[in-house]
């Protein structure tokens, strides 16, 4: 049985939402069955959230601890949370800046995304097989858009072709029937952005 | 047919109104809430949809709509079956017409609920055949078998998705409009010795139902839903909804030897004879459920009435934790002892610390103002702050600590009443939301008028049920019907009952509120401040703030103080995210050297 196991995680209304539904999309429009679960309710407000995205045949949209084949990350520190899922060797894709939380705030800490993102960078090679770190404030400058870093993360995923059968051409024609035209353009912009 | 990715609850959703559903009435409550939101987008005005004040409104609603032949749908979260329950213990006695389902979303975790109760017992103790699927996807199906099975008996059904089904999402194959069932009621047809609940008529009808129901719990044993998957040993796990899911797809990823697999989809009546079934080809048996150990006191009961000797284990002898969901981790974990597998042991993770995220009021949440506004003006008096349920349930975090009590929808008013009747010295807060009120509070205002109560009551009032998503409610003047009606104004309720002090604020204004809450506070009996400002989330942001460097002393008031998730440090210094803050200006009414203001844009 072939599934692709997908974990996106982030802090509430980064917009994993989206990324996951076109994905979900992209997935059925090849024939592929899916499944995928979130947080959504108190959880959701300013806290951690996660969504499970199964691509093939399953029977839960839930995943196994260390059987994740990708981890994309809105946020660092949420992706490192996350790492407890990944199969040894799987593929992170993460963004670098980091969300501040009030509580740490009030603890007067400054939390930074680089000790995380240097963590990461100590698992290359062992744990994760595959590490993308996309640089997300040159990101948003040069596309000039704070709202496609769903969109950058998630290009650099498909075109990496990390996301089983589905293809950045299929992610592209399910972002084109849920997307307004006026943003396909910058969408695409940000699919292809990221290096990999 | 045809393939849609539905989530669970749109699943259900979609299922109602292609069963024909005439009347749909609930109130909002994670994880049941986008059920409704579902139905009412795409009622194409055949169907009557209403979010009910609360639960038990919805309740009768639907069974007055029952008795006249309609196909019906309530929805609810698992604690609104509390409030429901008055209507539904006797409802179940006098029967219905049209089919009736009751929605009601259980939230083992709890992820975002008071409490773990189980509607599978609630089911066994009002009587009302329960349906439990497995995945959205069964979900979709088993609503016209609950509909079915409802006009077939004449009672109302529960459906009880748990939160991962209520909350995922599948691609499910669903019926086009020309396959909609069209169910027309007939209408009210009277008939006193069939609607009207008395003593002669509960003696009859208890010993039919209870006759009605060990026959149901045969022919459930057929029902496809409840099912027996055989294993290569005699050995058998039996399992319910996403335990069922998580279980289930373990096995398949696994070889060797297989234990047997029971389903039960409908807890309630209990199928006994597949049970009986499962239980006479195994001699051990591990069940994995969630919420109560109902399926397991089910099958000990069906091994001491045939007296099987099955050793039966799960949550009574510990095998199985009692509180919590059954993430796939522990499925494998409780099945790998049972079974005598060896499962490799994780890749131990040392990560740097992270970041703790408990959920905080939103930036710009005037809730937060309010909280605040009446911590200042309380500060040294001796004081009780009852809250409620909602988003300002929230306002327990630090540094705000403004949530003394919370207990139910609607409880904060007599919780205030009977902490000042303890010690009446004490100055007693009640803060309950808007909808909230509506829903639950009045009756405690009322008590509080009669018995001559001492204390202060806060509505805060952000003209939405904000929590669950933002749904209308009596005082927004929408339905869920696409009208525009007359408000229901909280200020003319609070007089009616007879509080003479009556006050709308704005919690914005800082200094104005403190002075309001003090005079206010400081007067005899019963009295209210309604505090007016839309939730944060309803509308476009204002300019952002910013902090002038020059001007910060880096004293971290504004940290200290409000807590709120705009004002962060970036490099040590007090920075505001511009993508979270909204402008709302509470902070710089807190800066005491005015380092706070609206960035100044080109």
């Amino acid at each position: 049985m072939s599934v692709t196991n997908i974990i996106l995680c982030g802090v509430g209304g980064q917009g994993t939402v989206l990324a996951s539904k076109l994905t979900a999309a992209a997935s059925m429009s090849r024939g592929l069955e899916v499944r995928s679960a979130e947080t959504i309710g108190m959880a959701q407000r300013g806290g951690s959230v996660m969504s499970y995205l199964r691509i093939g045949e399953s029977f839960t949209p839930l995943i196994l601890n260390g059987c994740a084949d990708l981890i994309i990350g809105f946020e660092p520190a949420e992706t490192v949370r996350a790492l407890t899922y990944l199969k040894k060797g799987g593929t992170v894709i993460t963004s670098d800046r980091a969300m501040m939380p009030v509580t740490a705030a009030l603890k007067g800490s400054d939390y930074e995304g680089k000790r995380m993102t240097d963590y990461l960078k100590s698992l290359e090679g062992d744990l994760i097989g595959k590490l993308v770190i996309v640089n997300t404030d040159s990101a948003l400058k040069d596309l000039g858009s704070s709202k496609v870093m769903n969109m950058v993360l998630l290009g650099a995923a498909a075109r990496g072709g990390y996301l089983g059968a589905v293809t950045i051409d299929d992610i592209k024609d399910a972002l084109v029937k849920k997307v307004k035209p006026q943003f396909h353009e910058l969408n695409f912009k940000a699919l292809e952005y990221a290096e990999i | 047919m045809h393939k849609e990715f539905l989530m669970g609850n749109e699943a259900i959703g979609k299922a109602a109104v292609a069963a024909g559903v005439n009347v749909v009435a609930g109130y909002p409550g994670t994880p049941s809430t986008e059920v409704l939101e579902t139905i009412a987008k795409e009622n194409d005005g055949s169907i009557y949809v209403e979010w009910s004040v609360n639960e038990k409104a919805a309740m009768e609603v639907a069974a007055g709509a029952s008795y006249s032949g309609a196909r019906t749908l309530v929805t609810m979260k698992q604690v609104g079956l509390n409030v429901a329950s008055d209507p539904l213990m006797s409802l179940e006695y006098v029967g219905v017409e049209g089919g009736m389902v009751i929605l009601v979303a259980d939230d083992p975790g709890p992820i975002s609920s008071q409490t773990e109760q189980d509607t599978r017992t609630f089911a066994e103790y009002s009587k009302v055949p329960c349906f439990d699927p497995s995945d959205a996807k069964e979900a979709y199906e088993m609503v016209f078998e609950a509909f079915e099975l409802s006009e077939k008996y004449k009672t109302p059904v529960f459906m009880r998705p748990t939160t991962r089904v209520c909350h995922s999402y599948q691609s499910i194959d669903i019926r086009d409009y020309a396959e909609y069932v069209d169910h027309r009621p007939s209408g009210f047809v009277k008939d006193s010795s069939r609607w009207v609940i008395f003593p002669r008529l509960s003696f009859a009808n208890h010993a039919k139902i209870e006759k009605r129901n060990l026959a149901l719990g045969d022919e459930l044993s057929d029902y496809a839903r409840n099912s027996i998957i055989p294993g290569t040993v005699r050995k058998g796990i039996a399992s319910q909804g996403i335990s069922y899911a998580n279980v289930k797809d373990l096995l398949a990823n696994k070889e060797g030897e297989k234990p047997s697999l029971l389903k039960i989809s409908t807890p309630f009546p209990f199928p006994e004879k597949l049970a009986l079934k499962f239980l006479q080809g195994v001699d051990e048996v591990l069940v994995i459920e969630e919420l109560d150990p109902y399926i397991e006191r089910h099958l000990l009961y069906v091994c001491g009435k045939y007296n099987l000797n099955v050793k039966i284990s799960g949550k009574l002898t510990g095998s199985v934790q009692f509180s919590g969901e059954n993430m796939p981790l522990k499925v494998q974990e409780y099945v790998s002892v049972f079974m005598g597998w060896k499962t490799e042991a994780l890749p131990s993770i040392e990560t740097p610390e992270l970041p703790v995220r408990p959920p905080v009021l939103c930036a710009g949440c005037p809730h937060r103002a309010s909280f605040y506004a009446v911590k200042r003006a309380m500060k040294g008096q001796e004081t009780i702050f009852a809250g409620d349920i909602g988003c300002y349930t929230l306002g327990n975090a630090m540094p705000l600590d403004m949530v003394d009590t919370c207990l139910c929808m609607g409880a904060g008013l007599g919780i205030a009443q009977g902490v000042g009747r303890v010690k009446p010295d004490t100055k007693c807060f009640a803060f309950v939301g808007d909808s909230t009120f509506f829903a639950s509070a009045i009756t405690g205002v009322v008590n509080a008028v009669y018995n001559q109560a001492d204390m202060t009551l806060i509505v805060l009032d952000n003209s939405t049920t904000a929590m669950t998503g933002h749904q209308p409610h009596p005082g927004t003047g929408k339905t869920m019907m696409g009208e525009f009606t007359d408000k229901i104004d909280i200020e003319s309720i609070l007089r009616g009952i007879g509080l003479e002090t009556v006050v709308r604020q704005n919690p914005f204004e800082l200094d104005a509120a403190v002075e309001v809450i003090k005079s206010v506070a400081a007067k005899p009996g019963v009295k209210a401040i309604i505090f007016e400002a839309p939730c944060a989330v309803l509308f476009k942001p204002e300019t952002p703030y910013e902090v002038d460097a020059n001007k910060c002393i880096d004293c971290r008031k504004c940290i200290r103080e409000i807590g709120c998730p705009g004002v962060v440090i970036r490099e040590g210094k007090v920075a505001i995210d511009e993508a979270l803050c909204n402008g709302c200006g509470l902070c710089a009414q807190i800066c005491p050297v005015g380092a706070l203001g609206k960035a100044v844009r080109e």
